[in-house]
């Protein structure tokens, strides 16, 4: 008897060790930036085409206020409501403070500059395959952004979510996974895989979660239930969008659809961001779409 | 039509009328006037998107650029922004009390910006008017703002499909 509680004392501990060890924040190298400069004109395209604006800017803002990235938008979920901070560069409530290598771990890692987790309603699964030139291009941009002084608010998640150190666990089994759709020969496919997977994060409201809230790569762009109840994304591979490459690069550019009905819900704020990019990025988005793998 | 049908229509009008004026200074709309409400409003925004539809095919490359055609098509759509048919928004017909509607309650909620929204679409119309008829880059600049007012009224104030 005494054997076994030894034995069970000896697996807890050993796999105390293991939780802590799996669960450890991993940052980036301190030099993982060298030799990279940000440019603000480059970094512009990354900002429209990683949809900051979408969650970071003000609820219900239009046109340049699109550029006061306060925060503040609630996102709904079965693990609680996760509101959106400020990433403006006010020094004292924004990311003002930050260097281009904090915002790099924060986007590639999900870890914030005192080595904490990021819940994963930051999209840095997603964010993960970014480049980093582009994400120092983005710190340079954002620096170019009218600071606001309005403080982050806390995120409204129970327990057990509330201890960031599980996020550890939760990306072992979901993050670093690289991209879905295998390496493409054609070019602009591979820039419209780019700009869908790793900075448009597309994946994150047309991909079902599995029961974890990770995204199932099986069933990638397929549609899912939108977190917030009622209705559904929906399937965007070529077994439920039937529209041609043009058609798709055109809705991306205005919102309008084949049958001339306008985009709505998250989708407008979508278009809002897509609009501002080169024609060729909205094309090499289509073509993307125009090969993921069919899923009916 | 004979006489009698014409009277019974006349009747059936002045009913109608009636009853509208009635629900309106009790301030509850009955079933009859938030399903014609729905249907009015789902109409305009039928021949919005007909019209758009000239448009964006041209935009699109689907279509031969035609100057006259172009702007016979942005000035419909203007046409249609002036029409004076505020009742088609009538309190109580979104989707919190009606049926086959996808308009939010939020429209009538106290301090929407609904009114600012739907400035700024009637602002785009007059871009796109001032473009259509000159040439195809013109059209497809104009197009855009035009797009994104719907977009930023369909954002908030229309349910998703689901």
């Amino acid at each position: 008897m005494r054997r076994f509680l030894y034995a069970l004392l000896a697996l807890i501990l050993v796999g105390g060790v293991g939780i802590w060890a799996v669960t450890r924040p991993s940052p980036l190298p301190a030099d993982a930036l060298a030799g990279l400069n940000g440019d603000p004109g480059r970094g512009a395209r990354v900002f429209w085409a990683g949809g900051c604006a979408s969650c970071h800017a003000a609820p219900e803002a239009v046109g340049d206020e699109r550029l006061k990235l306060g925060g503040g938008l609630r996102l709904s979920s079965p693990f609680g409501t996760f509101v959106a901070p400020n990433i403006s560069p006010d020094p004292e409530n924004g990311i003002g403070g930050w260097s281009a290598l904090d915002l790099a771990n924060a986007m590639q890692r999900g870890l914030s500059p005192d080595g904490r987790h990021y819940y994963p309603a930051f999209p840095y699964t997603a964010y993960a395959n970014a480049s980093l030139q582009d994400i120092v291009d983005l710190k340079a941009f954002l620096d170019t952004l009218p600071p606001v002084a309005t403080p982050s608010q806390s995120h409204e998640i129970g327990f057990p979510f509330n201890i960031r150190r599980l996020i550890g666990g939760w990306k072992v089994l979901n993050a670093d996974k690289g991209f879905v759709l295998s390496t493409p020969a054609d070019v602009q496919i591979a820039r419209g895989r780019y700009l869908a997977e790793a900075l448009g994060h597309c994946g994150e409201c047309h991909t079902p979660r599995g029961p974890l809230g990770g995204l199932r790569r099986d069933a990638w762009l397929a549609g899912a239930p939108l977190p917030t109840g009622k209705g559904r994304t929906p399937n965007i591979t070529p077994g439920g969008l039937d529209w041609s490459a043009t058609d798709i690069a055109y809705y991306l550019e205005t919102g309008f659809t084949p049958q001339f009905d306008s985009a709505g819900g998250e989708m407008a704020s979508v278009v809002a961001n897509m609009a501002h990019l080169p024609a060729e990025d909205r094309a090499a988005i289509a073509a993307y779409l125009k090969a993921v793998p069919a899923i009916e | 039509m004979s006489m009698s049908s014409k009277i019974m229509a006349g009747a059936l009008g002045l009913s109608v009328f009636a009853g509208a004026a009635i629900g309106a200074s009790h301030g509850a709309p009955s079933d009859d006037q938030i399903k014609s409400a729905i249907k009015g409003r789902q109409a305009i925004m039928q021949l919005y998107a007909y019209n758009i539809g000239t448009l964006a095919a041209m935009a699109k490359g689907e279509r031969e650029y035609d100057a006259a055609a172009a702007k016979a098509a942005a000035d419909n759509l203007a046409a249609v922004n002036g029409l004076k048919m505020d009742g088609v928004w009538l309190p109580g017909s979104g989707t919190a009390s009606a049926k086959n509607t996808r308009a939010l309650p939020a429209i009538w909620e106290s301090g929407s910006d609904i009114g600012k929204r739907a400035a700024a679409l009637t602002e785009a119309i007059a871009g796109l008017q001032a473009a259509a008829g000159t040439d195809l880059a013109a059209l497809r600049g104009a197009i855009g703002p035009v797009g994104k007012a719907c977009g930023a009224c369909h954002e908030d104030f229309r349910q998703s499909d689901d």
